[in-house]
Parts: structure tokens; sequence; C-alpha cells
């Protein structure tokens, strides 16, 4: 006889508690029985549907999700992370349709708690790699938005001098290895840069960001044995934005449900609500600390929404503009730290402020970019190879 | 001060779109990142943002309008406590045509320039090596090359199926676990494309990881991680991140082991920049160019082949011997044609030359050892000389290496040819396994021999 089901919201509470209580005595289950047979017998009447992101709006009120502290000092630095991030990408979509930008550019907007949650969840020298949707990690990451946004014009002072665009960029100063074009393929090299950490015993991890269409590649599934078998300091951190360029998740999944893809190599997962910051803060906090303690990797499931298309050309017609709009006025996690710091007493004049102070670095970033010149013609031959 | 919003592009080829609907009306305020308007093309569909906050001052083309230019104006935006602009036409609004502005792109330079005269410079050939040598198999000395780099720097690891209990698929890893560990010397599950993406991640991080593939047959599981991942980073980074990594394993065909088993990847993997290719014959180029490899920051593809692992050479003992990769080897100075080859197909090349010397015709052998870089200052030296050329592989003739050679002495020294180059190459079909059919697919010494003569008239 199977459990009633649940909306995931509530079960991930129920687990968030659980996994605090493992946590304090280090040992994490690897599936939590009641919500791993809710998955399995269908019965998910909210299914994906953004359960965890409702309550997580409620995250203030007593008895909210994890009874997180609802206006934390950081909260004002994860607010204006964000909003660099939303401003960037906004400034970026608007730079592509002049022109400025070209080729594939994929926009970040409406996934920015989960980098910066993240992020803030992280010690000095832990590296990160992702996709293609990177902008938003390279900020997060703390690279500066004008070599970012550089990048994205194809001029010299961008972080790969023009070689690499929207897709590719890395900065070995900030621990941020890519900015990969092949859907899944970070996967594996992630898991190599958690070797990387382990083989050298320096207490560092790997942060590995995949999307819920990289985990159907085979390739996730063999990295994902070799770092449950070698206990390997990897945290996946699943970006569930519910569709594939325009296959939505239950189009392509046949269990929609991501934390437990590990299970079948022992390594345990969680759902988090991504469009909470502070959410997303803690669970990486107890993700980061579990990847270190060498207890092995460790996946989250990060429920989250990408307002804009897939890439900057895209037909929009796989899902309907109230969905968009609902997500967006409801659940915007940008919103939702800004109520959070009104209501702990966070003044309109600051945060008027933090916006202006955003869009000033946004405004330098694109004239910079502008401004810059297109990399020398004899760069067409450089960074090949180095010399031996 | 007001803004304008303008007409953006969905890709770099729209020109037009049309205006599909209106979120916000004239007189509405607007933060950034508000939805003012929805566009259309046949293909897509965009949002367009309000960049800055504001009050929407003028809607200048109306919903529904269709065929509006990239770039036209299509409304404004006047700041907080401004006024709001006035309309300029009875209508308020603009002919949709009229205001393409040009786009922001600077003009593409007319031709590239040529690479730099470095990119095209063989080394030097490595100094004559007169210390002292061991006959070992080529087995040994590969093993001898991992262990002496394993040795000498402490980041050195070497990954792949069966290296370690096993001792290796072909025992080229004999011993090393016993003598480095199993933090070092890794044996990993049967998943190419895992481990080698796996050893990419760990060389971006500085470390240097030998990936061992059982055979390169199962490498094309993991190619995209070799050519994507491991070999474009370096550019894609602007010279940030690169990948000090090998991956090596047997290339090429074995014996009756059939069509999947049997293929030559030299020039699948020459054919892509960002990696080195290297394909030695002798123990000696085994161990000095696998060091070489190890110790190179680039990632470099080291194509062994099992038919070759047995043969015994003079290796030198010296752990600071090594062979530079891009150089090629004469394997056997002569005057009257000259034979190209890597591999396995060396010591063929070798024996057609004796036959050759029996009929009167003086072959010289060129050891190409490297393919990418490839060392065509030797070959070309060679060919001003000799005037004639033979190039063998073991891999299909289509678009192989053979193919290539035949391009670049075409291109750099077409009027010392006095005969079109000879290919030798595998037949044109997947490998069979019949022995009869085998023999045949595969080139033999008769074959080269019948090819020099051809080219040299005799």
């Amino acid at each position: 006889m199977l459990p009633p089901a649940r909306p995931i919201g509530e079960l991930w509470r129920c687990d968030r508690d659980l996994i605090k209580s493992r946590l304090q005595t280090r040992r994490f289950a690897t599936i939590l029985p009641a919500r791993f047979l809710a998955v399995v017998s269908g019965e998910h009447p909210e299914g994906i549907e953004m359960a965890a992101a409702h309550k997580a709006q409620s995250a203030a009120k007593p008895g909210g999700v994890a009874e997180l502290d609802a206006s934390p000092p950081e909260l004002l630095g994860f607010f204006r992370d964000m909003l660099l991030i939303r401003r960037f990408e906004e400034r970026a979509g608007q730079m592509y349709g002049m022109g400025l930008i070209g080729g594939f550019c994929h926009l970040y907007i409406g996934q920015e708690a989960v980098v910066v949650g993240m992020q803030a969840a992280l010690k000095e020298g832990d590296t990160i790699i992702t996709s293609y949707r990177d902008h938003g990690h390279m900020l997060a990451c703390g690279m500066d938005p004008k070599g970012v946004m550089a990048e994205l014009t194809g001029r010299r002072t961008g972080y790969s001098h023009g070689k690499g665009g929207s897709m590719h960029m890395f900065s070995r100063e900030k621990n941020f290895f890519g900015g990969h074009g092949i859907v899944g393929a970070q996967v594996p090299i992630g898991t190599g840069l958690g070797f990387a950490h382990r083989y050298r015993d320096n207490g560092l991890i790997s942060v590995t960001y995949l999307g819920d269409g990289a985990i159907n590649q085979g390739q996730v599934y063999e990295s994902f044995n070799m770092a449950a078998l070698w206990k390997l300091p990897v945290v996946y951190v699943i970006e569930n934005n519910r569709y594939g360029m325009g296959t939505s998740i239950d189009r392509a999944s046949a269990r929609t449900d991501l934390f437990h893809r590990g299970m079948a190599h022992g390594i345990p997962g969680e759902q988090v609500d991504g469009m909470n910051v502070l959410a997303v803060h803690e669970a990486g906090l107890a993700a980061a600390e579990h990847a270190r303690s060498g207890q092995g990797p460790l996946i989250l499931e990060m429920m989250t929404y990408r307002y804009r298309g897939h890439s900057m050309s895209d037909p929009a017609k796989y899902r309907t503009r109230d969905e968009v709009d609902r997500m967006r006025t409801e659940h915007d996690p940008i919103d939702h730290a800004r109520r959070l710091l009104s209501e702990g007493g966070t003044g309109e004049a600051s945060l008027k402020a933090i916006d202006a102070e955003v869009r000033a670095r946004v405004a330098e970033a694109a004239q910079f970019a502008q401004d810059s010149p297109e990399p020398d013609p004899a760069e067409l031959w450089t960074d090949v190879l180095v010399d031996a | 001060m007001a803004t304008e919003v303008l007409m953006p592009a969905l890709s770099p080829t729209m020109t037009e779109g049309k205006i599909a609907r209106w979120l916000k009306s004239e007189g509405e305020k607007v933060r950034a990142g508000d939805v003012l308007a929805e566009i259309e093309t046949d293909k897509a569909t965009m949002e367009v943002e309000a960049v800055d906050e504001g009050v929407l001052a003028r809607i200048v083309i109306a919903e529904g309008t269709d065929h509006v230019a990239v770039n036209t104006p299509i409304a404004v935006i006047a700041a907080n406590g401004e006024d709001p602009v006035p309309a300029p036409g009875p209508n308020g609004r603009e002919p949709a045509a009229a205001a393409a502005a040009p786009q922001a792109r600077a003009p593409q330079p007319s031709a590239a320039p040529t690479p730099p005269a470095a990119a095209h410079a063989a080394p030097a050939a490595e100094p004559e090596y007169t210390g002292a040598t061991r006959t070992i198999t080529v087995r040994e000395a590969l093993r001898d090359a991992i262990a002496e780099e394993m040795r000498r720097d402490e980041t050195v690891f070497l990954l792949g199926e069966e290296v370690g209990e096993y001792q290796g698929a072909y025992k080229v890893s004999q011993g090393l676990l016993e003598e480095f560990g199993a933090r070092r010397v890794i044996d990993t599950p049967i998943t190419e494309q895992g481990f080698a993406g796996l050893g990419v991640g760990a060389g971006f991080a500085g470390l240097r990881p030998i990936v061992e593939f059982m055979t390169f047959n199962f490498a094309m599981q993991a190619i995209d991680q070799i050519v994507n991942s491991a070999s474009k980073t370096r550019y894609m980074s602007g010279g940030q991140m690169g990948c000090p990594i090998v991956f090596r394993g047997p290339n090429g065909i074995a014996a009756r082991v059939a069509a999947q088993h049997s293929q030559c990847y030299a020039s699948w993997y020459a054919h892509c920049p960002g990696l080195k290719v290297v394909a030695p014959y002798t123990g000696a180029d085994h161990k000095g160019l696998l060091k070489s490899a190890i110790r190179d920051p680039n990632p470099v593809v080291f194509l062994e082949h099992e038919l070759v692992y047995g043969e015994s050479f003079a290796v030198p003992d010296d752990p600071d011997f090594v062979v530079p990769i891009g150089k090629a080897r004469i394997a056997r100075p002569g005057t009257q044609v000259t034979v190209t080859a890597f591999s396995r197909m060396v010591k063929l090349a070798l024996q057609a030359a004796e036959e050759l010397e029996k009929a009167g015709i003086s072959a010289e052998i060129i050891d190409l050892r490297s393919l990418r870089p490839f060392d065509i200052e030797t070959v070309i030296a060679s060919v001003k000389k000799t005037n004639r050329i033979v190039a063998v592989e073991e891999g299909w003739p289509f678009a192989g290496i053979g193919a290539e050679i035949a391009a670049m002495v075409m291109e750099q020294c077409f009027d010392w040819l006095d005969a079109p180059l000879k290919r030798v190459a595998g037949k044109d079909v997947p490998l069979p396994y019949a022995a009869n059919l085998e023999h045949l697919a595969v080139p033999q010494v008769e074959d080269i021999v019948a090819a020099a003569r051809e080219v040299a008239y005799r």
C-alpha cells in the first residue's frame, strides 16, 4: 500500500529536516522511501508543477519552508548579485537584438537564485563548471561583467579574447572552468575536477552544473558511477528549468523528478526550490559540507524556470504565455528577495541604490563591450597549442 | 532622458519581423525587465523587455504591424518625471522601413593572415643518442616511459580499463600498480566517454593524466571529449586553460579481430587543430615520444600498434632521453624513391626497401613518427632528392594521411616530381575476418614494392 501522494513542497520540507539531522550525524540517506514511492507510483498531483516554488514564497511565514531566517545579513548581497545577472542578461538580449552579439546566446533570466545561492555556499578554490547557459555562473563567480560582455560582442578584451563567445568563457583566477557547448560533456569534466581535488587531497570541491536536458545523456551516468565509486567531492547541481530546448521534461524523461537519478549509484539527492535564494544557499551549504567531508558526490535538483527562450531564436510555442507570466509574477527570485528585504526592514532607498549601482555596472560593461576593438587578426593563430 | 526602444533581431539573419502585441500601453509605468511587447518572425517569438525604468511615453509601431525592419524605433520610454515625447507625425507612426539603423559590425578582413612561421617549422631532430641501451620490447619501452615520468612528476597518473590489477590488457602497464599504488594507477569501469572526460577535467585542473584506451576503437565513444573538450579549450579560452593529457592505446589492425576492432584513426585525429598526434614504430621512439607526450602541455593522441608491442629494439636507458614531437626520422637513406610510413607500416616499408635494393632501386624510408605537427620539410627535402614518392598507411585511402601528403607535395614541390605520388593504403572496406580477405585488405610488402616500381617506372 503506497502512502498518499503529497505535493513536492511538503515532501521537500520533510526531507530538509531529515537532511539536517543526517548532516549532524554526517550521513545522508540515499533516498527517502516515501517520496520515492510517491514518484514511482505516479501519484504526483503537482508533479513538476513547481510546488516547491509555491511553498518557497511563504518562506518568511511561520512554519514556512525550512524555517529559514527570513532576512539574514547576506540576503542584501544575494539580491545585488541576482539583480546584476538579471540586468546583465536583459542588456545582453538587447544587444543581441541590435546585432552586437552573434551566434547562440542563452539567457539565464529567471534562474538567478541558483548560482547566487550556490556560490555563497562555496569556499575559495572550489571549482565551477557548467554548460552553455553560463553568463549567470560567471557573474556569480565574480568574473568582471565587462570582460563577459566584451566576450559576447567578440572583442579582444573579452575573457577568451573574442575566441570563445557566449558559450565558452573561462577564468583560472575565479576557478570557473567553462562554458561548454556540448550538452552533458561538462559532467565528466566536472567529475575530473573533483578527481583532481581528491588526488591532491586539498579539501576543495567541484560544483558541476547541468540541465534537465543533459540529465538523459549517457556520460552523466558514467560520471555518477565513477564519482560514487571513488567518493569524489562533487556536487552535481541539476538546474531543472523544465525545458530542454523546446521539449518539456515530461516529454523527455520517463521520470520527471531528477534528484534521484543518482540513486542507482548510491548518490543522495535533494530537490530544492531554485526560485528561493535562501533555500538554495542552505541546500548548497549542506551539500558542500557533505562533498567536502569525503562522503562522495551529492545531487541537488534546483526547481527553476527560464523566462526567456532556449536561445534568442525560440518559437515560444511549447509553453503558454500564462505559464511564463505566472512564474514571473508569482515566483520571481528577485522579487522574492526584495520582498523579504523590505519586510526585514531594508528601506526602499537602499534597494533603489543597489538598483542604480547594478544598472551603472551593466551600462559600463555594455559600453566597454562596444568600445573595445575586435581581436587582432594575428589572434587567429594563437592559443591553438602552447610550446612544449 | 527619453530612450528609444528598437526593433530587435532574433537572429543574425533576421531583417524584419512583426509586432505581435504590446503588453504595456502608452502612459503606463514600466520597470526594468518588464515585458513591453512580443515580436514574431516566421520562425521565432521573442519578448522585448524594458531596460530602464520610466513611462512608456509612446508606441511608435502599432500592434499587428508586420515587416518592421530591425533597429527601427518601436517605442519611446521617458524617464520618471519627464514629459512624454510628443508624437512626430499626424498618426504617431513612422514608416516601418524608414529607420533601419546600420548594424554595428566592423568590416570583415578580406583574407586571413598567414600563420606565423613557427607553426610550420619542425623542431630540430633529437641529438644522436650515444648512451647505454637495453634491448627490450615496445611494450616494455612504453612501460618504462610511463614509470620514469611518474617518478619524475607526481601529477602524472595512469587511468584506464585493466591498467592496474590486470597489469594492462596488452601488458603495457605491468608492474606500475605495485610501484605507484592505486591512487596513481587507476582501474576504471568500462566507460570511455566518462573517463576520457574525467581525464580532461583533471588536466584542466593541472594534473597530467595518461588515459589508456584498451584500443582506439573504443575511443570513438570518447571522441567528443578528445576533440571538443581537450583540443579546443585552449583556443576557446584565449589561452587561459589547457589540457596536458595523453590519450594512448593500440590503433590499427590486430589479427583476425574483424571490422569493429581493426581501424586506423590516424587521419581522424590528425585532422584536428589543438591536438598533437604521434604514431611511432621503434622502441626508442615509443619511449622517447611517450615521455615527450607526457611532458607536453597540450593534448597528445599517442597511437600504438598491437602487432608492434612484442617487437624488440635497442632502447636508450637514460631517463632524460626524449624524442621531440613533430620531427620525422630517416629510417633508411636512399636516392631514387621516397617512401613515407608510420607505425607498423615502417617495418613493411623497410622490408620493401630490401626487396627494391635487390632490383636496383634505392628507396629512402621516412618514418613520419608525428602526424600533427607534420614534418613536411623532411618529406620535401627527400622528394627533392628522389623526385618520386610513395605514401604508405594502414588506414583507408580516402581523406587519409597519404591524401594529405599528396596535397602538400603538390603544393610545395610539384616541379620536383617525376611521377605522380602513389598511395599504398588499406582497402576501402571494413576489415574482413577471413584470413585470406584480411590479407588482401591490409597493405603488404609487395604492395609497397609494386608502388615504388610504378613511380620509378621500373
